[in-house]
């Protein structure tokens, strides 16, 4: 059972060793001829005021609240999914009524205007 | 010292360390990103426990979704002077409490740890644990499942109202 | 102890074919293809210096890539500047273990998979989870620069792609209750004698297709590098090869992504003619080359979508792209669950 899991362990760790070699590679290859100017950020030309770090709007921040929300929710029907034929009909009416309570949620959302962007 | 018992070390050293990071370092960007070292040793153990369908949901929801707001949550919150957020802000008396508070919960769980008496035994279930969850969560749990949506509901709308609220 | 030996033999030697394909068949080829193709749409003639027809021109790129000064701006986070491409382009890699390529062939008894783990039971939402783990790639790496387009780029691609992930979830819910396992090999299997899924699910294949669009940032969903208005989105501060990750992710997660439609949809390695023309036996290597070849074709054929789309559509607004993912393929998503329940019960 473990034992299943080790190649995909495995390709894990190569394919972030690889891309660890290929970012050193990049590093130790490409030509060092750095000045002040190249180092400082790019601003389509005009000289960078401030810092990039600032607020931004908070929708980003809801949607990142309803993604997951509505993320657990899918999680929840994956094991019914596999299960659906064996669970038949009143698994699917169970599910649906899991389905329908958070519709509502997603209708109040809808209706409340958190997901316009203007 | 057997394969799956090198494999349960490595991920408690990796849960540990990284859940040191996350409490000690100044940097906050550095905490929440190391929170998903955290996040994915804790996965590790579940593989380790043969519960595979843990294992990716954990992935999925924690690293996915719940670390991607708390990114954005630190972005949001940059100061508009642009100085990083810092987390060293608590001061000696509140550190004070916060350190006796939870020495005093360490100490009770490694007594209870090692008063109880564990019973060790095979994992008992064997094979696609996704359907085995998909069987009990909609027979034998089917009202804590609905109880779930009702509250994954009640998400939603907070959600949508602390953000709207005009 | 010997089995664990034989397995690590076993994935190091498939680990490392499987990465040339990817730098071959995705990096490469897809590059070379992407180019072309663009140059024939707009009426150019396209690479055609280097080698015959240009095709060496994708191992020029990454050499002269490779030979480019690195610049990290002061004013970036050098750590995890640094640490972004690695995770975007082993993110990228990563999802491969679970793609199978193949049933098996019969070497000295021994029955090897064409694939690192593609009997996995939980193979597919390995998948999901990896891409939702190739998020932090792009954010960490627009976030790090401290360039306002990069930030602007990377905010709005992580919007984009977790938004599209629930359609791609709920999508892949149908495929899941019509094949009744997680395990990319069995939904394989399951779809032999040309039983493909996507006549059971075809709106279900719709809504992942425009999905992995979007997961994909490719046009017309590849907003978060929006040229005209914000550089280049999230790689604006990288050079060099780290930009070349950037690049080789992109068109490795376009294979990737034309890999699993192919897979759950189009019926994977299962051959487009049968094997028993060719007189092939099941385990025998005419068999496994014959499904290698069904399986590339079918690929290539979605990545030659993928790019005429992009050279063909023009990119969405991020107000609709939006509107798009969440008022209208989310309720789309969730009605094929609901309609793929409700059909299978009443024909049941």
């Amino acid at each position: 059972m473990t034992l299943e899991y080790i190649p995909l362990v495995f390709m894990l760790v190569f394919g972030f060793g690889i891309a660890t070699v290929f970012m050193y590679l990049s590093e130790i290859l490409g030509a060092k001829r750095s000045t002040k100017e190249k180092n400082t950020t790019y601003e389509s030309g005009m000289t960078p005021f401030k810092t990039a770090r600032d607020r931004f709007s908070v929708k980003f921040y809801l949607v990142a609240m309803l993604f997951l929300v509505f993320d657990i929710e899918i999680v929840f029907m994956y094991p019914w999914a596999v299960q659906f034929k064996q669970l038949g009909s009143t698994g699917f009416i169970a599910m649906m009524l899991f389905i329908v309570l958070l519709l509502s949620g997603y209708i109040y959302v809808i209706k409340k205007g958190a997901l316009k962007w203007d | 010292m057997d394969l799956v018992g090198l494999a349960f070390y490595f991920l408690a050293a990796l849960i540990v360390i990284s859940a040191a990071i996350v409490v000690f370092s100044k940097n906050i960007m550095y905490s929440a990103f190391s929170l998903m070292f955290t996040f994915f040793g804790v996965a590790g153990l579940y593989v380790l426990l043969n519960a595979d369908f843990l294992a990716v949901t954990q992935i999925m929801v924690y690293i996915g979704g719940i670390l991607v707001l708390i990114i954005f949550g630190v972005m949001l919150t940059t100061r508009i002077t642009g100085v990083d957020v810092k987390s060293n802000s608590l001061g000696k008396i509140q550190v004070g409490i916060a350190g006796l508070l939870s020495t005093i919960i360490a100490i009770s769980l490694i007594v209870v740890f090692s008063s109880t008496k564990w019973f060790l035994s095979e994992p008992k279930v064997s094979g696609d644990s996704t359907k085995l969850i998909g069987n009990e969560l909609l027979t034998n749990y089917l009202l804590a499942f609905e109880a779930a949506s009702v509250l994954l509901l009640i998400a939603i709308i907070g959600a949508a109202f602390i953000a709207r609220r005009k | 102890m010997s089995e664990f030996l034989w397995v690590i033999i076993e994935s190091t030697i498939k680990a490392v074919i499987i990465l040339t394909l990817i730098m071959l068949v995705y990096g490469a080829l897809g590059v070379y293809l992407e180019r072309k193709i663009s140059a024939w749409i707009q009426n150019r003639i396209g690479p055609n210096r280097v080698g015959p027809f240009g095709l060496l021109q994708p191992f020029a790129d990454v050499l002269k890539l490779f030979l480019k000064e690195d610049l990290v701006p002061t004013a970036a986070n050098p750590t995890f500047h640094r640490l972004a491409p690695i995770i975007t382009l082993g993110v990228a890699v990563a999802v491969y273990a679970v793609i199978p390529f193949g049933d098996y062939v019969t070497i000295a008894g021994r029955n090897i998979q064409l694939g690192l783990a593609p009997n996995a039971n939980i193979a597919i939402l390995f998948v999901l989870a990896m891409t939702s783990v190739g998020v932090y790639g792009i954010t960490l790496g627009g976030w790090s620069s401290n360039n306002k387009y990069s930030l602007l780029g990377a905010l709005r691609s992580t919007a984009q792609m977790i938004s599209y992930e629930l359609s791609m979830g709920l999508a892949l819910v149908g495929v899941l209750m019509v094949a009744g396992t997680l395990s990319i090999n069995q939904i394989v299997i399951q779809q032999s004698n040309y039983h493909w899924n996507i006549i059971y699910q075809p709106l279900g294949f719709i809504l992942f297709l425009v999905a992995a669009f979007a997961e994909t940032n490719r046009a017309p969903f590849d907003l978060p590098e929006a040229e005209p208005e914000l550089v280049g989105g999230y790689n604006t501060e990288y050079s060099g090869m780290k930009f070349g990750m950037f690049f080789l992710a992109e068109y490795a997660n376009m294979g990737t992504s034309s890999a699993i439609m192919v897979l759950l949809y189009f019926g994977g390695w299962q051959t487009l003619v049968p094997g028993g023309w060719f007189g092939f036996e099941p385990g025998s290597i005419g068999l496994a080359l014959l499904q290698f070849v069904s399986f590339f074709i079918k690929i290539e054929i979605m990545v030659l979508f993928f790019i005429w789309v992009r050279w063909s559509v023009p990119r969405f607004r991020y107000d609709q792209l939006m509107n798009l993912g969440w008022k209208v393929l989310l309720p789309l998503a969730i009605a094929n669950v609901a309609g793929t329940g409700i059909v299978s019960l009443l024909l049941k």
